[in-house]
């Protein structure tokens, strides 16, 4: 119980996942490296980010140390500051591939950065991996031939937790999220697909406080006022913890059902420590339930690396470039054309198995995990988590053509 | 001709009485004093006259035409300019720029956006302060002058829109007494030559005794006393509560010396 | 019936809490305020820091016993370790600018806020840290039917409390009547022969202790995290705002204010508190212009303005100095790399918004503190004609101006009728209300996703091209704007900066022509953005943002707002700046910080100002 394993042939793939990068290839790599520009919202997202640019450091080092990409050459990441802003953003975009002379970008954590970056990679035509901004949109209506995102989308997540849904009895929904468009989308999401899981069911409340102020005694209070069976709850970081701890003293999550997106990843769940609800049914990453040995031999390094454990963050750092660098073996070329038909449909073996860049909408299928909460020792944890592959909780295939032929 | 009337005008701020029925009258060419103790409503009243406050009730009437409540730059357009208690000037410019300022007010032109304002009306600024015997400092930083010739910079400014009223709260205060006589021998000169009409406060007797046509005495925000110069020194109220007899001596002193 | 009466009841109770805690923040905002004049953005940074100490002090007396006791006994040494950092501040930075003008030490305060956003990163990590819960008050109370933390309950006594003891503090000890004598007349307290630095000092413990209070009161409720600063710091100074500046009474009333209408809004607009509070600011200050219980600022009878003095003509110097940048912006598509050519164009870009916010500051004495605004609403304009509708990008650019230039005038109506800062705060409500706007008009807009695809027309589309296009019309802009600075318009705002009372009194209708400077500053502005939104190719709601805002006053600031061509100047720098710093990713904000607190104290007025300074030295004194 509590443990996840993957297939047969994910583990296999897991337990060569790295070193298959550089099979055949001689041990050191040489040669002109291949610098890749990643710029990422380091300051202001630092929970996040920082993990996973750790991560991202430690598999190129490895791949790097086992022989490179590309017949030997190493793999050179710049890191910069997206300053949190699109216009900054597009700016570094710049630096990165006129001064910088990167092959391609990647990065960005906020939906608006990660939107305006993948318009400014189409207009220049380089590939932009988009690896954290959670918006459809990015592969939807404004995705573009340049555009790749790795990470599950809001839409994707939402469905996930739905499904974990599905059959309950609870009726009568409340929606708390965040007033900005990853939030308004992860509820515009949850009232179309949530009639489809249970029938019946209605929202009726919804809350929208404005991220990172969220004045929690008031909110909770509407929330309770409206008595649902159920809440799906879309707030994340400082928000989510004064959230759940009003919540938890004036009583609101008491017989209710609570689907809740991300609190399962370490970032957020940390800090809830022994106010660790219990019972929400939450998407995250149970870092110390993951079976295969690809995956320990993972959080073995970065804990012994960076003295910590891996983060969400981490883990999404590590599979960028488990795909990048599959990407660069199979495209043999830097020049931005090959690698985006390169993505086209590219299976990877990851650390989370087989992830592919699907190609009508250029979305990766890495999932994520679903599972439930529960305290141990004081500390948040998932429970009965296991693995949702993303390849079963894509768009439909028509309705991403339809999206995208607009 | 009666230049300016000005109807039993109130004015409270937050129920202590600043002006209670201030009834006066002013013909064109005339000079009228306005004295009394601190405090009496002087400024309230001028303030009034010049539409720098709105008074609860009672009417102000230039030339006939009924100016209550209209904003300052309204009233100046009608032919009325004012020196304040406190110098206002125009602290970051040259003497120079600040009637160059002026005269681009009367003109209308302060929304040109084309002109340099530097070269507009040099010539009739320059012969404003030269009225004021003020030529020479024409170019100085206006911030760099003693403030008795920031005094008369104002009062440049005020005559430079040709006004037909002459507000003066307390023209000569800060000065020395000798820089005192010369100013308000230099306005009266003005305003009798253009037949300016002059309204003026002053704590300085001399000043008043020596050139006012007629004086009013507030006190408490009331009018207690008007009429001609020694009229109002013989009223036994006015000493009382106001000349004393020092002020007395001083009045005698005055008009002494402007009878030679 | 009973269920619905005890409901409003404890949501009454919620905004209470709130209300208590925003009090005790604003409360050590508006002391600052009232006697040493700075607008201290670091408040927020304290309240921060106050929350961070806690969540390190608390635990570990808590290991110790878990009492009650314990627990605030470390609240209340959190709070004195912050009381301690704003002496530091006073003394290492604030009495060295106290001479300088009022708008530096905002520059220098926010320079504090970078570096302390940094330092927080760099010494407690990037995690949000959950502090302990109070012992003994972990509870919720029934109330009626309804279950309220006992903690809130405290919360809700704490606010009335600090009041209490700040009445007795300014009314029965000296400190405290010397605090109230400075907040109604600073020059009164050095005549009277008191040692103004120490009072000061005191000051900003006193503001410091009681940011840093709020903050470590906070901690059972929420985590210590790294955005805490800025997401107090606006609503603090809506507090102090509508209270009325240096009001302690009138920030307490503000607080029972704003928490209600929190409480309450929420309920029947669940999406409007990102807006609620400024919409109630520029209520408030439309009806009241000095806040609920504030006093009318006596306007300086006699200190020089700070800002533009008469404006000269350029020398032959200068004029070679001009020919030159501008030659060097002509030819450096010839010997500069792509992205040289990139940030000379936004360069170009900021320097007009900037200048044409040194147009209201520097020109009239206007201070806004929302200029990104009209910024934002021409790139909008520009960018919602070229996607929505499919206009070409000439007509969008033309679109700019005047979107910006419109809402200058609608919201410039009501700013020019205030003074100092409550027109300052004025201006920023309604940037905040045109974000709200433009955030949450999801349908129009893109909400804060915003719009992409605003590219320019094909003859532009290259960075070359586009260069040229935005340097001719930057340029040009930029020397309109110039020129009505020199002509009689220019003069008559310099004018009614001076004395608004004079310039009333020889017919200028002083309201009417702010107005007018204020509707062509908005309408530059908008130009600014509109060839802003085409550079990057996308708009979004940022663009408005206060960050933005602060970004053009440091540009100002840094150039110097007493020169005419300063601005210009600060552009440069300022993006130059950043741009050195940024790619150092991790604490770049710290650096940015740091140069900006330096050149603060090094060029107190700006480039622009110690260029005078040196021109003077050399051309023999005069100025």
């Amino acid at each position: 119980m509590g443990s996840i394993i993957f297939g047969r042939r994910a583990l296999l793939a897991g337990g060569a996942g790295l070193a298959a990068a550089a099979a055949g290839r001689g041990a050191a790599a040489q040669g002109a490296p291949i610098r890749i520009g990643e710029l990422n919202s380091y300051s202001r997202m630092a929970a996040f980010c920082i993990p996973y640019r750790n991560a991202i450091q430690m598999a190129a080092e490895q791949i790097n140390a086992a022989g490179g990409v590309m017949g030997g050459r190493r793999l050179e990441f710049i890191f910069r500051d997206d300053g949190a802003t699109p216009g900054d953003a597009v700016r570094v975009a710049e630096e990165l591939l006129t001064r910088e002379n990167v092959a391609f970008i990647a990065g960005t954590f906020l939906s608006n950065v990660g939107l305006a970056v993948a318009d400014f990679a189409n207009q220049r035509k380089r590939l932009f991996f988009a690896t954290e901004p959670l918006s459809d949109a990015i592969t939807m209506a404004q995705g573009n031939r340049y555009t790749w995102r790795l990470r599950p989308s809001t839409f994707m997540q939402t469905r996930m937790l739905v499904e974990a849904a599905r059959g309950r009895t609870q009726k009568r929904w409340a929606i708390v999220a965040p007033n900005y468009e990853y939030g308004q989308s992860a509820a515009a999401n949850f009232k179309r697909l949530i009639g489809g899981a249970i029938p019946g069911a209605e929202i009726i409340a919804e809350q929208y406080p404005a991220l990172g102020r969220v004045d929690a005694g008031a909110t909770v209070g509407a929330l309770a006022q409206a008595r649902p069976d159920a809440i799906f709850n879309v707030l994340f970081g400082p928000d989510l913890t004064a959230f759940v701890r009003e919540g938890n003293t004036r009583g609101l999550f008491e017989r209710r059902f609570v689907l809740s997106l991300l609190t399962g990843e370490p970032e957020y769940m940390i800090p809830l420590g022994d106010e660790t609800p219990e019972g929400w049914v939450v998407t995250g990453y149970p870092w110390d339930q993951v079976e295969g040995a690809e995956h320990r031999a993972f959080v073995e390094a970065y804990r012994a690396r960076f003295n910590d454990t891996p983060r969400k963050g981490s883990l999404l750092g590590y599979v960028t470039v488990q795909v990048l660098a599959n990407m660069l073996n199979r495209a043999d070329s830097l020049d931005n054309e090959v690698l985006v038909d390169t993505l086209r449909d590219l299976r990877s073996d990851t650390l989370v198995g087989n992830v592919t860049m699907r190609g009508i909408d250029q979305q990766g299928t890495m999932g994520t995990w679903v599972g439930e909460t529960t305290q141990r020792n004081g500390q948040g944890i998932m429970r009965n988590a296991r693995y949702a592959d993303g390849a079963d909780y894509m768009f439909p295939e028509e309705e991403v053509r339809a999206a995208r032929r607009a | 001709m009666t230049l300016l009337v000005v109807e039993s005008l109130n004015k409270n701020f937050g129920g202590v009485v600043a002006a209670r029925n201030v009834s006066f009258s002013l013909m064109a060419g005339e000079i009228l004093a306005m004295i009394g103790p601190n405090g009496a409503g002087k400024s309230t009243s001028f303030n009034m006259v010049g539409g720098q406050l709105r008074p609860d009730s009672g009417r102000v009437v230039l030339e006939g035409q009924d100016i209550t409540g209209l904003p300052p730059c309204a009233i100046c357009r009608l032919g009325v300019g004012r020196s304040f208690q406190v110098a206002q000037t125009f602290l970051s410019m040259s003497v120079l720029e600040n009637l160059q300022m002026a005269l681009i007010a009367y003109a209308q032109r302060t929304r040109d956006m084309l002109a340099r304002a530097d070269a507009l009306f040099r010539d009739e600024a320059l012969e404003l302060l030269d009225q004021l015997g003020m030529a020479d400092a024409a170019a100085r930083p206006m911030n760099t002058l003693a403030y008795g010739d920031v005094k008369r910079v104002e009062l440049a400014i005020a005559l430079a829109g040709k006004p037909r009223l002459l507000l003066m709260d307390e023209p000569t205060a800060g000065m020395a007494p000798g820089e005192r006589a010369a100013l308000m021998r230099l306005v009266a000169g003005i305003a009798r030559r253009a037949a300016i009409g002059v309204l003026f406060t002053e704590h300085d007797m001399d000043a008043v005794f020596a050139h006012a046509d007629r004086i009013l005495v507030l006190v408490r925000g009331e009018i207690i006393a008007a009429g001609m110069p020694e009229d109002v020194r013989a009223n036994p109220e006015v000493q009382r509560v106001y000349l004393g007899t020092s002020g007395l001596r001083a009045a005698l002193r005055a008009r002494a010396a402007a009878h030679g | 019936m009973s269920v619905e009466f005890s409901f409003l009841l404890v949501q009454a109770l919620s905004g209470l809490a709130s209300a208590s805690s925003l009090f005790i923040i604003a409360s050590g905002l508006t002391l600052v305020f009232g006697v040493t004049r700075i607008v201290n953005f670091a408040h927020g940074s304290f309240y921060m820091l106050g929350a961070y100490v806690a969540v390190t002090i608390v635990p570990w007396l808590l290991q110790i016993e878990r009492s009650p006791t314990l627990f605030f006994v470390g609240v209340l040494i959190s709070a004195c370790v912050v009381g301690v950092l704003g002496v530091l501040m006073e003394v290492l930075l604030l009495r060295r600018i106290y001479k300088v003008p009022e708008l530096f030490q905002l520059l220098a305060t926010f320079g504090v806020v970078l570096m302390v956003q940094d330092a927080v990163l760099h010494v407690w990590g990037p995690m949000d840290i959950a502090g302990p819960r109070a012992p003994g008050l972990r509870h919720g109370v029934m109330i009626l039917d309804q279950r309220f933390p006992a903690y809130e309950l405290f919360l809700i006594c704490a606010g009335p409390v600090v009041l209490g003891l700040l009445w007795l503090l300014m009314h029965k000890t000296r400190f405290g009547i010397l605090l109230r004598a400075a907040t109604r007349d600073r020059d009164m307290v050095g005549a009277l022969g008191v040692n103004q630095a120490l009072l000061f000092t005191g000051t900003l413990f006193l503001g410091a202790f009681l940011a840093g209070l709020g903050g470590a009161l906070q901690i059972p409720r929420v985590s210590a995290s790294a955005q805490m600063d800025l997401s107090i710091i606006t609503e603090a100074f809506v507090v102090t705002v509508i209270g009325g500046m240096g009001s302690i009474g009138g920030a307490f009333l503000a607080a029972l204010l704003i928490g209600q209408l929190q409480a309450f809004g929420v309920l029947i607009f669940p999406k409007i508190t990102l807006v609620l509070v400024f919409l109630l600011m520029a209520l408030v200050l439309v009806v009241k212009p000095w806040g609920l219980l504030g006093r009318p600022e006596a306007a300086p009878a006699s200190a020089m303005p700070e800002g533009i003095a008469s404006p000269r003509r350029f020398r032959a110097f200068e004029k070679l100095m001009a020919a030159l940048a501008l030659l060097a912006a002509a030819m450096l598509p010839l010997f500069g790399d792509a992205y040289a050519v990139k940030v000379a164009t936004e360069v170009l870009i900021f320097a007009l918004a900037a200048f044409s916010l040194n147009f209201l500051v520097g020109n009239g004495g206007i201070v806004s503190f929302g200029h990104a605004a009209y910024f934002g609403l021409g790139a909008y304009a520009s960018g919602l004609l070229v996607t929505k509708l499919g206009m070409p990008m000439e007509p969008a650019l033309i679109a700019a101006p005047l979107a910006g230039g419109f809402f200058a005038a609608l919201f410039g109506f009501f700013i020019v009728r205030l003074q100092g800062i409550y027109l300052a705060m004025l201006t920023l409500a309604f940037a905040q209300i045109a974000y709200a706007v433009c955030f949450q008009w999801v349908e129009v807009t893109g909400g804060d996703n915003g719009i992409v695809g605003v590219w320019p027309s094909a003859w532009a589309s290259s960075r070359i091209a586009y260069h040229y296009l935005v340097l001719v019309v930057a340029v040009l802009g930029i020397f309109a704007l110039r020129h009505v600075i020199y002509a009689p318009f220019g003069a008559t705002l310099r004018a009614a900066r001076d004395s608004a009372a004079r310039a009333e009194a020889i017919g200028i209708d002083v309201r009417a022509h702010r107005w007018l400077g204020f509707t062509i500053a908005g309408a530059a502005a908008g130009l600014a953005g509109g060839l802003y939104a085409f550079s990057k190719g996308s708009i979004d709601p940022t663009l408005l943002g206060i960050p933005l805002s602060v970004d053009f006053l440091a540009m100002i600031l840094l150039g110097g707002m007493q020169s005419v061509m300063g601005p210009v100047l600060g552009a440069a720098a300022f993006h130059s700046i950043k741009d050195v710093f940024m790619p150092f990713t991790d604490h770049w904000r710290f650096f940015l910080g740091a140069s900006i607190i330096a050149l603060v104290l090094i060029f107190p007025r700006g480039l622009g100002g110690a260029y005078a300074a040196l021109r003077a030295r050399f051309s023999g004194g005069a100025p």
